[in-house]
This record gives C-alpha cells, sequence and structure tokens, in this order.
C-alpha cells in the first residue's frame, strides 16, 4: 500500500441518504402495487401513482446528492485516497451487476442443456417425455413449447448484426474520448463523447425496432415459452442499462460542456466510461448465446 | 501530489454528536450507523422471535390449536426472511460499522453517505413486507426459500411486494458490502498490511465479496418469480420449455454462500474473543485466513447439496456430495485453531467468552448434523424434517446468534462507557444456553423418526418431543429479555470502562478511550 495519507475527507450529515431510502422505499411499495393492479386489472391503480411518486423523489434525491458531490470535488476537498474509494467502489458494482446477468445466463444454459432436452426425453427422463409431453421433441430455439405455444426464432443477421457493430464501435469512441481528455483535448472529448451518445441512443433505437419486429411480424413475445422469456429478459435488461448508460453519458456531455474534469480528476467520467464498456461486454455475451449460437 | 485536501476541510471538526431526530436520519458516522443497525437487528429479532413463539405454541400439541394452516407458514414463511435478512445480517452489518474503522485505523467508512443509505432503506424494506401479511390473501407463505411454483402458482397476491422488498432489502446489502470491502481495502492505516489484519476485518472482508456476488443472483431469481407469476414468463414451468428446478438451482447458487454470510464475521468475532480470554495469541493465525477463503471459494460449488431430492443425475449429486464434504476440512481448522489457542492459556470465563465457547461446541454439533446431511443417501431420509430444521438452527441461532450475543458483550464497554452487568449477563447466558438446547436437541429425534418440516400439525408420537421444543423456544424467547435488560441497563450507565477492560484484548480498537469517541482516527495510527 503506498504510504500517502492525506487527511480523508468525511463528509458531514447529509439529507439525501434518507431522502433516496423513502424514494426507493415508495418505489418497491409502488412497484408491487402497479403488479398487483395489473393482475387484477384495478382501474383505481394508486399503486402506479405511488411508483411515479418514488421516481420522482429518487430524481430529486440524484440531482441534490450529486450537486453536492460535485461541488466539493471541484472545491478540491476530495484527496486521492477518496477517489480510490470512488473507483473501488464503482468497479464492484460492476461486478454486482455481472452477477446479475449471470443469473439469467444462467437460466438460459440451464434451459437449452438441461431443461428443454430433458423434457425431450435425454438422460433418465424417457417417462418425462413419453407420458408428459408425449408430442414434444427438444429443438432450440424453442419454438414450440412442450405445452404447443409457437413462436417464431429470431435470427442474428441484420438488425442483431448491426447494433453489435455499433455498440463495439461506441466503446472505442468512448476510449477516445476518454484519451482526450487525459490529454486535455477538450475538442476531441467532446466531439467521441457526443458520437458515442449518439451510437448508444441508436442502438436504443434500433433495439426498439426489432422488439417491434419480433412481436408483429416473428409472434416471439415475452410469453412465448422460455425462449421468449430468455431473449426479452436477457435483453430487456441489457436495454435497461443501455439506457441508463447513455443518460450517464449525456450528463457527462453537459458537464464536459460546462467545462468540469481535469486530466487527473475525472472520476465520474472514468466510472461512466467503465459502465459503457461494461454494457457492451454483455451485449458481446449476448449476441453471441442469444443470437448466433 | 497537488491536491489541497484537508486544509479546506471545515466540516468534520466538531467531535461531540449533533443531537435531535436529524442526528439520525442524516448521519454520515460510522458509530451510529453501526448503532442503527444493531437497534434494528435486534427489534427484528424479537419480531421474528414473536412469530417463532406462534409457530411454537401451535405445535406445543397435536392437531390445529390456535392458528389456520395458512397463517402458520405464513409465520415460518416470514420468521425466517426476517432472522436471515432483518437479524442476523444487519447485525454483523453493524458490528462491522462500528469495528472495522476502529480495527483497522480509519477515520470511518469509506463511503459514509452511502452508508447511511444502506442502513436506511432496511426499515422500508421491512415495512413493506410486514404489512404484506395484511393484505387480503396473506403475506408470502411459501417459506423463506420460496421455491416455485408455491411462489408462483400457489401464492397470494401479495408476492409482488415480497419481491420489491427482497429487491432493496438486496441493494441495501450489496452497498453495504461495497463500503465494508473499499474501507478494508482502501483505509487501513499506515503498516496495516493485510496479513495483519484482526480476523473480524479478515472474514467481513470475504463475506463483503460473498455478498457483492450473490445477493444479484437473489435478484435475478426474485425477478424470475415475478415475471413467472405476473408476465407470463415459464422460467420454472415446464409447459413453457423451463423448469421448476431450475428456481432451486438459482435460489441455493444465493443461498449456500448465503449461510456462510451469516457465519463467517462469527469466525471472525470467536477468533478475537477467544484469544482474548485465554491470554494467548490466536493459534495459526494465516491458517485462519486460508482457511475462511477456502470456505468461501467452496460455497459456490455446493449449491446443490440443498436439491439431493429432486432427481438430479448420480454423477451431480456424488460431486455436490464430495465437495460439500471438503468444507468440512477448512471449517475443522478452524475449529482445531480455536482449541489449540485455549491449550494451556490462562482462562477466564466473562460472558462473552462463555457464549464463545458454547459457540465453539454448539457450531460444532451444527456442522457435524450438516456433514450428516451432506451424505446424498442419507439426506433422502432427513430431507425435509425437522433434523434439517435441528441442523441449521444449530448453525444460525446457537451459531451466528451467540456470536453475535458475544460480540455484544465484548464491545458494549466500548460502545457505551460502562461495564455491563455481569451477574446479570451471566444469567442471560446460562438461560440461553440451557433453553437454546432443549429447543433444538430434540428436534434431531424428532426429524430422524420422520417428523416433516413446516406442517402445523403432527402424527400423536411426536407429541412430547414437540411439548419439551416448545418449552426450550419460550425459554429462548424469554431469555432475550434480559439480553435487553442488560443492553439498555449498560447504555444507561454503570461502572466506568477503562480504553481497555480485557486484560488479555489486542486491537487497535482498545487505544481509543471508553466510550470510542464520536470521531476516531483522524490522523491514522502507525501500526508495527
Amino acid at each position: 500500500m503506498a504510504q500517502q495519507h492525506e487527511k480523508y475527507y468525511v463528509p458531514a450529515s447529509s439529507p439525501w441518504p434518507i431522502v433516496g431510502a423513502i424514494g426507493l422505499g415508495l418505489i418497491a411499495f409502488g412497484a408491487g402495487h402497479t403488479v398487483i393492479d395489473m393482475k387484477n386489472e384495478a382501474t383505481d391503480g394508486w399503486g402506479a401513482n405511488v411508483l411515479f411518486g418514488g421516481i420522482a423523489v429518487m430524481i430529486v434525491m440524484l440531482f441534490g446528492w450529486f450537486r453536492d458531490q460535485i461541488n466539493e470535488s471541484m472545491s478540491g476537498l476530495y484527496s486521492n485516497q477518496l477517489g480510490h474509494s470512488y473507483r473501488q467502489g464503482m468497479s464492484w458494482f460492476i461486478f454486482s451487476e455481472i452477477m446479475f446477468f449471470a443469473a439469467f445466463f444462467g437460466a438460459l444454459f440451464y434451459a437449452r442443456v438441461i431443461a428443454v432436452e430433458w423434457l425431450g426425453g435425454a438422460s433418465n427422463n424417457a417417462m418425462t417425455n413419453e407420458v408428459l409431453w408425449p408430442a414434444f421433441e427438444a429443438h432450440w430455439p424453442l419454438t414450440e413449447t412442450p405445452g404447443g405455444t409457437k413462436s417464431g426464432e429470431m435470427g442474428w443477421m441484420g438488425l442483431p448484426l448491426y447494433n453489435t457493430i455499433i455498440l463495439i464501435v461506441s466503446s472505442f469512441t468512448c476510449h477516445f474520448a476518454h484519451v482526450g481528455l487525459e490529454k486535455n483535448n477538450r475538442k476531441q472529448l467532446t466531439l467521441w463523447l457526443g458520437i458515442t451518445i449518439v451510437l448508444g441512443c441508436i442502438f436504443l433505437y434500433l433495439q426498439g425496432a426489432e422488439y417491434v419486429h419480433a412481436y408483429n411480424d416473428l409472434g416471439l413475445t415475452l410469453d412465448s415459452g422460455i425462449y421468449g422469456n430468455t431473449f426479452y429478459m436477457l435483453t430487456g435488461f441489457h436495454g435497461m442499462h443501455v439506457t441508463l448508460g447513455t443518460l450517464m453519458l449525456i450528463i457527462m456531455f453537459l458537464r464536459v460542456i460546462k467545462g468540469h474534469f481535469t486530466p487527473d480528476n475525472h472520476f465520474a467520467f472514468q466510472a461512466t466510461s467503465w459502465y459503457w464498456h461494461f454494457v457492451d461486454v454483455v451485449w458481446v455475451c449476448l449476441f453471441i448465446f442469444v443470437y448466433v449460437l | 501530489m497537488s491536491t489541497v485536501a484537508g486544509e479546506m476541510d471545515h466540516t468534520d471538526h466538531h467531535h461531540h454528536a449533533p443531537s435531535g431526530i436529524t442526528r439520525w436520519l442524516f448521519t454520515t458516522n460510522h458509530k451510529d450507523i453501526g448503532s442503527m443497525y444493531l437497534w434494528f437487528s435486534f427489534i427484528m429479532f424479537l419480531v421474528g422471535g414473536s412469530m417463532a413463539m406462534v409457530i411454537r405454541a401451535e405445535l406445543f400439541q397435536p392437531g390445529l390449536q390456535l392458528v389456520d394452516p395458512h397463517f402458520f407458514n405464513q409465520m415460518t414463511t416470514v420468521h425466517g426472511l426476517i432472522m436471515v435478512f432483518g437479524a442476523v445480517m444487519p447485525a454483523f452489518t453493524g458490528l462491522a460499522n462500528w469495528m472495522v474503522p476502529l480495527m483497522i485505523g480509519a477515520p470511518d467508512m469509506a463511503l459514509p453517505r452511502m452508508n447511511n443509505w444502506s442502513f436506511w432503506i432496511l426499515p422500508f424494506a421491512f415495512a413493506i413486507l410486514l404489512a404484506s401479511l395484511f393484505m387480503e390473501g396473506g403475506g408470502p407463505a411459501f417459506g423463506w426459500t420460496f421455491y416455485a411454483p408455491l411462489s408462483t402458482t400457489y401464492s397470494s397476491d401479495s408476492t409482488a411486494l415480497f419481491v420489491f422488498s427482497v429487491h432493496i432489502m438486496g441493494i441495501s446489502s450489496i452497498m453495504g458490502a461495497i463500503n465494508v470491502i473499499v474501507t478494508i481495502m482502501n483505509m487501513r492505516a499506515p503498516g496495516m498490511t493485510y496479513m495483519k489484519m484482526p480476523l473480524f476485518v479478515w472474514t467481513w472482508f470475504i463475506t463483503a465479496f460473498l455478498l457483492i456476488a450473490v445477493m444479484p443472483v437473489l435478484a435475478g431469481a426474485v425477478t424470475m418469480v415475478l415475471t413467472d407469476k405476473y408476465f407470463g414468463t415459464s422460467f420454472f414451468d415446464a409447459a413453457g420449455g423451463g423448469d421448476p428446478v431450475l428456481f432451486q438451482h438459482i435460489f441455493w447458487f444465493f443461498g449456500h454462500p448465503e449461510v456462510y454470510i451469516m457465519i463467517l464475521p462469527s469466525f471472525g468475532i470467536i477468533s478475537a474473543i477467544i484469544p482474548a480470554f485465554s491470554r494467548k495469541r490466536l493459534f495459526g493465525y494465516s491458517s485462519m485466513v486460508y482457511a475462511t477463503a477456502a470456505i468461501a471459494g467452496l460455497s459456490f460449488i455446493v449449491w446443490a447439496h440443498h436439491m439431493f431430492t429432486t432427481g438430479m443425475p448420480v454423477a451431480a449429486e456424488i460431486f455436490f456430495m464430495y465437495a460439500t464434504m471438503l468444507i468440512s476440512v477448512p471449517t475443522g481448522v478452524k475449529v482445531f485453531n480455536w482449541v489449540a489457542t485455549m491449550w494451556r492459556g490462562s482462562i477466564t470465563f466473562e460472558t462473552p467468552m462463555l457464549f464463545a465457547l458454547a459457540f465453539v461446541i454448539l457450531f460444532t454439533i451444527g456442522g457435524f448434523s450438516g456433514l450428516m446431511l451432506a451424505i446424498t443417501p442419507v439426506d433422502f431420509q432427513y430431507h425435509d424434517t425437522y433434523f434439517v430444521v435441528a441442523h441449521f438452527h444449530y448453525v444460525l441461532v446457537s451459531g451466528a446468534i451467540f456470536s453475535i450475543m458475544a460480540a455484544a458483550y465484548y464491545w458494549l464497554p466500548k460502545w457505551t462507557g460502562h461495564m455491563y452487568d455481569e451477574t446479570l449477563a451471566k444469567w442471560h447466558f446460562w438461560c440461553s444456553l440451557i433453553s437454546v438446547n432443549l429447543l433444538f436437541f430434540p428436534m434431531h429425534f424428532a426429524g430422524l423418526a420422520g417428523m416433516p418440516r413446516r406442517i402445523p400439525d403432527y402424527s400423536l408420537q411426536f407429541a412430547d418431543i414437540n411439548q419439551i421444543v416448545s418449552i426450550g423456544g419460550f425459554a429462548f424467547g424469554l431469555s432475550q429479555l434480559i439480553f435487553l435488560w442488560v443492553v439498555i441497563k449498560c447504555a444507561r450507565g454503570g461502572e466506568k470502562a477503562p480504553a481497555k477492560p480485557w486484560e488479555g484484548a489486542e486491537g487497535l480498537e482498545w487505544t481509543v478511550p471508553s466510550p470510542a469517541p464520536y470521531h476516531t482516527f483522524e490522523t491514522p495510527p502507525e501500526v508495527k
């Protein structure tokens, strides 16, 4: 461990964490009731109101918290050691996100390699097939479920391939922007960061178009069996992460325009860039395991 | 370096604690947050304990006496959820908050504001969970393991609330764990190398890693339950190409590391207390560290020993059986080291030591019954009987909870500045020790004789055993009120505690006065 020991910045008390806890509580309570209302087709839907209230509280909290954070950082209260804490914290957060996706990839692998095969009679399950699902033959993508639901199959050529190329390119453009920041070349930074945001938005647009195509033309929906389930849950959660990443990039862009960040003090930018690389890597795994194979 | 950090810092020079309710709502102080975690977990312990009392009252006699079976199921479910996520885990996080910065010579946790956020999420999460009990159709009734299809096809409407409350509990745990791990990696005082860290810090370091690795998997599992129940997916439904057993794989991939999350910090506590009261250094420090890491590593490849009766292929059964039995090797190293530490020590038996000794013996009993359960063909017999209930209560109550009690007594003088009442504390210990064995030991016999778990009624031959167990249960529950009394009494006054109240104790936490000042180690100490 390096023997640098500047004074560590311990912030004074702050109202934002408790506001954030109230926000998350309202979101959890509201989301739960929204889902229950949807199932019961309740029309007085107060669950959704609580949910949106919670989201509003969270947005206020994020603005307030980050405003304080940015002001402290800009006034030089932060030490290198604190920078290490932030960077390590962000790395562990990304690790936890990887484990979240791992659960869904695990479900995908289990379904493909074990569940569907066994329903088709593999391993010691001949009778499962014979007695319970006699008409079912194991195949992947599972375009016809044991219960008889049919759906189309999403190929990897066309939109998914374009999207892969777009995201991989955006990872490079994000890196060029970072290099620009480190060289204190603001023009390079702004340009490449802007391009990254545009690529992120194009990706999201194309992903939306792909969903419309899958629902309308292929009959591949969220409830069309384990193939549709894993397809939509994996791409859907990935899409949510790209949305979040794009929002973060937009905030970074606004801060860059305001003149924030220096070559040695730009944790927020670095964290955003790590996050963006992370969503790219997840997409490459998705492309291989969900689309191609 | 070119930073001007420190000079413009005008905010943290108040050495006294701020007053009023906002102190607790807005705090960034690791000691305040640690205390809140500890009190919260104790309240949850009493709430979850009351539910256990309902269970034991119903099981006092065969036949349905007090509650209907659906409510009984809600009690077993919420008792488990509250004790795991509301009592044991927050208690350890509270101890980590209080002690890790003191033990490594840090001024606070690495991310103090996030620390406060992690805590304050919990009351909301548990309020939602408890409120769901009062909804039409009742709260969660599918067991704390929420196996599909019980939690999907057959669950009540309130399942969505259960799912989202688990989500925010998970967010809280992950943020808490990130905070601990970053604090340990980044905030150690000069000279405090990894292999000089106290074992409590080491075990929490590894626990935090486990938490960050598996809490997101739990989030994935509850999300799939949510979509299966409400949005027509079929992850756990064979008709759609899924498999209910998939749920168990995902759940136990989280669940097995989770049980080590609830025991590794105990190992750290016991490794601090036994040397202190034996007046000897811990035997085999580095082997303790490696054993902890080995247990954590193995915890990722043993999950299917919870699923021996699901009809897995024989190869998988055998793999998971041997992998599980391997865990007894590093665990045995630990027990051996604790005993070897006491060997020829100059031992005294203050309450922390009594709880630590009881831990070593009773946890080992729980470990042995775990080893029995690990043997696949034998597990076919034990599965889902009271033998399993006996096993995990031995490791969780007389293991984890006893270690938390030991830690509370050990560090209460540091927290409050007063010595606790030793006589009352001994009463608490002996009442707990006798009643906990009366409560859980006969469960082994009930289980071996074939009594199934999670059942509100039972066949007549189990009546005697259940009566003894229920009496033990009520006695154990009441004994914990003595603990509450001791803690309140100690917080309000008592004999003044010196900086180091235990003759044989070691560590940086004993170099600061008792009670520990509001801010400690603002300038890091030098560790030789």
